[in-house]
Parts: C-alpha cells; structure tokens; sequence
C-alpha cells in the first residue's frame, strides 16, 4: 500500500484525454477519460511512432476491446468510474481487455463469479442467500447436485453456501446456483459446520485466487486445511484446531499489506513453532 | 441495507474458541484493544480508536439562560450519533434502541457521575451559562462503542477550552481567543466506561469484546471508574444472572483498565500541549505524510545552470544604464530628510498624532462610529485584517523609524497610520459588549 505512485501531472488537467497506453500501471481517478490506441491522433506528439505501418491506411481494423470494472463507455469516450490502477491484458486479436484495479470491500454481484452465501431465510422453493451485495441472491432448492422434489437438500438457515452467480445484473434479484451446467456440484454445495468465516477485501481475494499464487502454496505447506474462496471477499478456513484455523485466518488477512519477504519470514517463523 | 447476518459455523466457531481462551484477534481474555487519542487542530476534537473502532468526538460551548429550578448551573449535552459510514447497518436519522441506550449510559456516565463542575460553566446566576454541547460520531463499528465513546468524550472535554468571559456589573464581555487565553473546563474527574461481555450464562467472560463477539455474547456488563476506583455507573443488560463475586471481580478488572487508559489520555493530552507550544505539526495535520498518492506534490523542474553567470553579465553589458535620478533631500524637521518622491512625511507630525491618541480615549467611539456609518464594508474589511495589519499603534511607528526599510514600504505605512486610524483601534473595540439579557 505504501508504494509511492508516481501521478502524473497531466491528470490535474483533466479536460485532455489521456492514452491509456501511456497511463498504464498508474493510477487513474473517476472523470479521467482514457484514449484507446486505435483512438490515438495520428498527429500528435508521439503517436505517429507508436503507430505501426499498414498496407492500406485509408481502411482502420476494427478490434475488439472490453472495458472491464472501473471504465465506462460513453459514446465515442471511455471514462474512469473508479479509482486504481490502470490494467490491461493482451488477447490474441489485439484490442485485450482494460480495467482498473481499486481497493475496494463491497461486493456487487458477477454473473459466474462463486460467492459465499449465508442463507437468511426459508421461503417456499427458493432459499434468500446474502453474498453481501446490494440485495439477497435468491437459491432454488432444486439448484443443488442430486435434488429433486422429492429429495430436498438440507439447509438450514445460517448455513453457508459456496455457489455461482447465473443471473447478476443491476435489475434483477441475482440468482445462485449449487451446480454447474452438467448438473454436478463442482466443489459446490453447502459448506460444513465448522471452520471458520472472515471477510478480506476483493482486492485479496483476486490475489489468492490468482493461478500461481505464492501465498497459498506456502500456506498449504503450513498445516493441513480447507479453504474457500467467494469472489465476495469471504473466505471460509479450517483446520485441524482452532488455534491453527485462528492462525491461518490471521495469516491471510495480514497478507494484503505485507511485501513477499515480510511474508516468507513470517512463514518460516511459523514453520519452526 | 440489512446487516450481515452471522453464520451458524461462526457462531460455533467463536463459542468454541472462547471456550478455549482464544480470540479471534489473538488477545487475552482480559486484554483490552491498543487505544489511540489523536487531536484535530482546534481545540476539543479528538479521535479516539479502539482497535478498529474509531469514534470522533468535538465539544462545543454557546451561552444560553439556564434552567430554572437550577439557575446556577451550566448545562452538559451529550449526543452519540452512529453514522452509516460506521456499519451498513446503521439507519440514519433513526434513533435505534442500540443508539438511546447508548445515548443514556454515556450521559448517565459523565453527567450524572458530576464528573464536570458545571456550578463553573454559570456567568450570570439565572441569566447566562454555559452549555456544553458533546457531539460524538462513530466512524467505524467494530464492537465496543460505548468504552470507545466514553473515552472520546471525556479527552474531548479535557482538551476543549472555552472562551474566557469576565463580569463587571451588568456587562458580560466575552474575549477572542487572541484577547485572552480560552480556559479550560474544570474537570473532576474522568469517569471511563470499560465492558465485560459474558458467555454460556457468565460462565466465561471477555473484556473489550469487537463486533463479532458481541453478536454471539449472552450478556453485557458496562462498568463506568474513574481512576480513584470509585464507580460511576454500573449497567447490566442481557439478562443474565451474575454473581456476586463476578461483578466484584469485573470491578476489579475495571479498576485496572480505567488506570490504564487514564494514564494514555493524560499522556495524550501532554503531548499535544507540548506539540502545540512548540508550534509544531499537531492533531490530524501530522497524519498528512508525504509520498503518498493523496499528498500535494511538487515536480521538481530541472533548470540548466550550468552558464548563468555569462548570461547575466551579457544581460547586464548589454542593459542600458538607468536613468540617473538627481534627488533633492528635503529637511522636514531636523534631524530627518526625505530622498525622492513619496508622500507627505510625517515625522515632524509624531509628537501630535501621540497627543491625539492620549486624548482619544471617549472619542474614539465616535470616530469609530461615524466611519462605519460612512463606509459600512469598508470598515468591516479593515475590522478583519486589523489584528494582523496594525494590532497596535506602537507598532507602526517602530516600522516607521528603521532605517533599513526601503522607502516604499515606509510609504504605505504611513498612509495606513493616517487613513486607517480609527480602524486600527478595531481589536480593543472587537472585543463584544455583551450586556445581559434582561
């Protein structure tokens, strides 16, 4: 967090729009309007450079580009909603995908994203499941792995439930389900009795569940444990004893403001006890 | 938005856990959170944090007329507000149950405990006290708001000064804190409320609990001390049957607190005052660091030196001469001389203008009237800067006689002296006559 993030000067002029190339890495306030590179002007300072030679000029290639968390579109402009970093990612066909990286602790549902539901309430067919959105995700009692009519899953209320959001947009009650398009429940379901729930920032979350993610690896190396992770910042850990569930909960949610090499002596210092 | 409900496997979780002495944030089970008094830049502003708890306390004061069945006393308000920036769950403008018994027991802590003599905050008997206003604000919930409450009214209190006042006959006159220091309130002692949250019907007992232990506690125990171990108020809630050996020994366990946490703030409060006699960085204008990304910063821009001294001789070479000025000094009065164009001097009229202001005195008032009559903003304009302009007509005249200050400024002094006469005598005049009410 204390890494000092050089702002560039240009973002207090505001009015001008920014490359997003150029800003790439920094941080970008709401307001601030990005330039993609198709956008560029060919004359302005530095674009022509940048530009690579075509055949035809006369004819632009037209490039798909998504706009993730933190940008929207407005006409021909892209603004910064968010304030974070500025990320991008390549794809094959060349545009990739932008967004921005923010801190941020409230969740607001993803279609596909799996969450961490707490079940509030029974009601008819459906279960009301809060994930710590804005309002309550609605869970049908048939969404889980082998039920049918007959055959109600055992939920309780206060249980929690590990599932995926199939519908989650800002007009509709989002929707969970415990299974996956073949019907089988994936490592989804309800989440035993014990263990223990604590909630990070979404920020850590990403991190964790990041492919190669350090921190889990030499977590697992510590004790033998379960673990969850809800897109929603909440994450379920148990392990043998308490002590050690305390322990490892403590030890993740440290892991956001430590920098690697605090976070291999700390491990190593737990190893040895 | 609703609150957050709790799990069932966190409940089982931390029941379990307390079972086995432990806490979720690695404490002891009569480990009180790390207390942290912080002060805004005027006086009686504080934020206290209590682990992750953090409550905003400002103290504010007004004269009012009193209450009359008790005419001699100044009167105290409390008002704990828990915003929604706290916790989600959080109503504004409801006052929830939590909030009034909140709101009861702080006022039950610090006003009924008399722990501020409020017979000192009375100016005039039946006609003028002083109110105290208490405004605290919960920034962040994270369990315990009452202690962290507590805590922050009582540094608040201790930290505010009010404006000093004094009484001659009828006339209450109020002064400005550059007239006279603001006194602080006279304060007895500091009641500070410390809870003790109980589990499985008082079997086991944790001090200090955050958000997540009170949500599974059976029951509540607020014990209010000062640090002579006298008990302020006691509060029970939660239905739960105690003993009487337990309370003894949750009084015990307060007392101990209460030295602590007395002894933070006293060195917090001495702290600041030192910080702010020093003149140094004080209250939460100390939190503004630099190298981060919300700090003013400015790029340094890299200016080639490398041959300004050619530069400047070629520049100086190549200047025309200046124009010679034949100056003809002119005698005033002996012993001084004026070089140049400039205004009128006045020196010679200096033994006059200290006649005028000895004999001022009643007359001031007139002039002082007159102009603000002639030139309403004017007046009002010069009434603001006048503390830092012309504070006192002494001064200017101690400008006006060195001789190192460069002509033009002596000019503009002067005209002050001559123009701004009347309103240099703003400050002795600012101070409000204030005649009671009736």
């Amino acid at each position: 967090m204390a890494e000092a993030v050089p702002v560039a000067a240009e973002s207090f002029a505001g009015c001008r729009a920014r490359a997003a190339r150029t800003v790439l890495g920094q941080v970008v306030l709401p307001g601030d309007e990005l330039l993609l590179p198709e956008q560029e002007d060919p004359e302005g300072p530095g674009g022509a450079g940048e530009r690579p030679l075509r055949l035809n000029p006369g004819t632009r290639t037209r490039v798909r580009v998504v706009c993730g968390p933190g940008l929207r579109r407005c006409g021909n402009r892209l603004l910064v909603t968010k304030c974070g970093r500025l990320r991008h990612k390549e794809s094959g066909s060349g545009g990739g995908v932008y967004w921005v990286d923010s801190q941020q602790k409230r969740y607001v549902p993803v279609k596909g994203d799996h969450v961490i539901g707490i079940v509030t309430a029974k009601s008819g067919d459906i279960f009301k499941v809060d994930v710590g959105g804005s309002e309550p995700a609605s869970l049908s009692y048939l969404a889980f792995e082998g039920a049918t009519k007959r055959n109600r899953p055992n939920v309780q209320v206060g249980d929690l439930i590990y599932g995926q959001f199939v519908v989650a947009n800002k007009d509709m009650e989002p929707e969970m389900v415990c299974i996956d398009s073949c019907g089988r429940a994936n490592g989804m379901g309800v989440i035993g009795q014990d263990g223990l729930l604590f909630k990070v920032t979404l920020g850590l979350i990403r991190k964790l569940l990041a492919p190669d993610c350090e921190i889990i690896q030499e977590v697992g190396k510590l004790y033998p444990l379960e673990i969850v992770f809800g897109m929603n910042g909440r994450i379920w850990v148990k392990a043998k004893t308490i002590q050690q569930t305390l322990i490892l909960a403590n030890i993740l949610e440290a892991c956001e403001h430590m920098t690697t090499d605090q976070r291999k002596q700390i491990f190593s210092r737990l190893a040895e006890t | 938005m609703k609150e957050t409900p709790l799990s069932n496997c966190e409940r089982r979780f931390l029941l379990r856990a307390i079972e086995e002495k432990k806490r979720l944030d690695g404490r002891q089970t009569y480990d009180y959170r790390n207390v942290k008094i912080s002060f805004g830049t005027d006086y009686g502003c504080c934020i206290v944090e209590l682990g992750k708890t953090r409550v905003l306390g400002q103290v504010s004061c007004e004269l009012v007329s009193p209450k009359l069945n008790r005419a001699t006393e100044g009167i105290l308000f409390f008002n704990l507000e828990l915003s929604q920036m706290a916790a989600p769950a959080f109503e504004p403008g409801r006052q929830s149950d939590l909030l009034v018994k909140l709101n009861r027991l702080l006022e039950r802590c610090l006003r009924n405990s008399k722990c501020i003599d409020t017979e000192s905050l009375c100016v005039v008997a039946g006609e003028k006290v002083w109110q105290i206003r208490v405004d605290l604000h919960l920034l962040n919930h994270d369990g315990n708001i009452i202690d962290a409450a507590s805590i922050a009214a009582i540094v608040a209190l201790c930290h505010f000064r009010r404006p000093d006042v004094s009484v001659q006959g009828d006339e209450v006159t109020l002064y400005t804190p550059e007239e006279r220091d603001p006194v602080p309130l006279s304060i007895h002692h500091m009641p500070i409320c410390v809870s003790f949250a109980f589990f499985q019907q008082g079997t086991y007992l944790l001090v200090d609990p955050n958000e997540r232990e009170e949500r599974v506690m059976d029951g509540l125990l607020v014990i209010a001390m000062n640090k002579h171990r006298e008990i302020c108020t006691i509060q029970s809630s939660g239905g739960i049957m105690l003993l009487k050996d337990q309370v003894l020994r949750c009084s015990k366990i307060a007392g101990v607190k209460v030295a602590e946490i007395t002894e933070l703030i006293q060195k917090a409060l001495e702290n600041d005052q030192k910080v702010r006699k020093e003149g140094g960085k004080f209250g939460f204008a100390e939190s503004i660091a630099n190298q981060r990304i919300t700090a003013f910063k400015m790029e340094k821009a890299p200016i080639d030196t490398s041959d300004v001294e050619e530069k400047a001789e070629g520049i100086i070479a190549e200047a025309e001469p200046p124009a010679e000025v034949v100056s003809k000094p002119v005698l005033w009065t002996p012993g001084t001389a004026q070089i140049g164009e400039g205004i009128e001097n006045s020196w010679g009229n200096l033994e006059d203008s200290e006649k005028e202001e000895e004999e001022g005195g009643d007359d001031e008032a007139i002039i002082l009237d007159s102009i603000k009559m002639e030139t309403g903003e004017v007046s009002d304009i010069g009434n603001q800067d006048a503390p830092i302009v012309l504070s006192d007509s002494e001064e200017e005249e101690m400008i006006i006689l060195e001789p190192d200050k460069n002509p033009k400024k002596i000019r503009t002094q002067t005209v002050n002296t001559k123009q701004e006469k009347a309103p240099s005598k703003k400050p002795v005049k600012k101070r409000k006559k204030k005649r009671a009410a009736n």
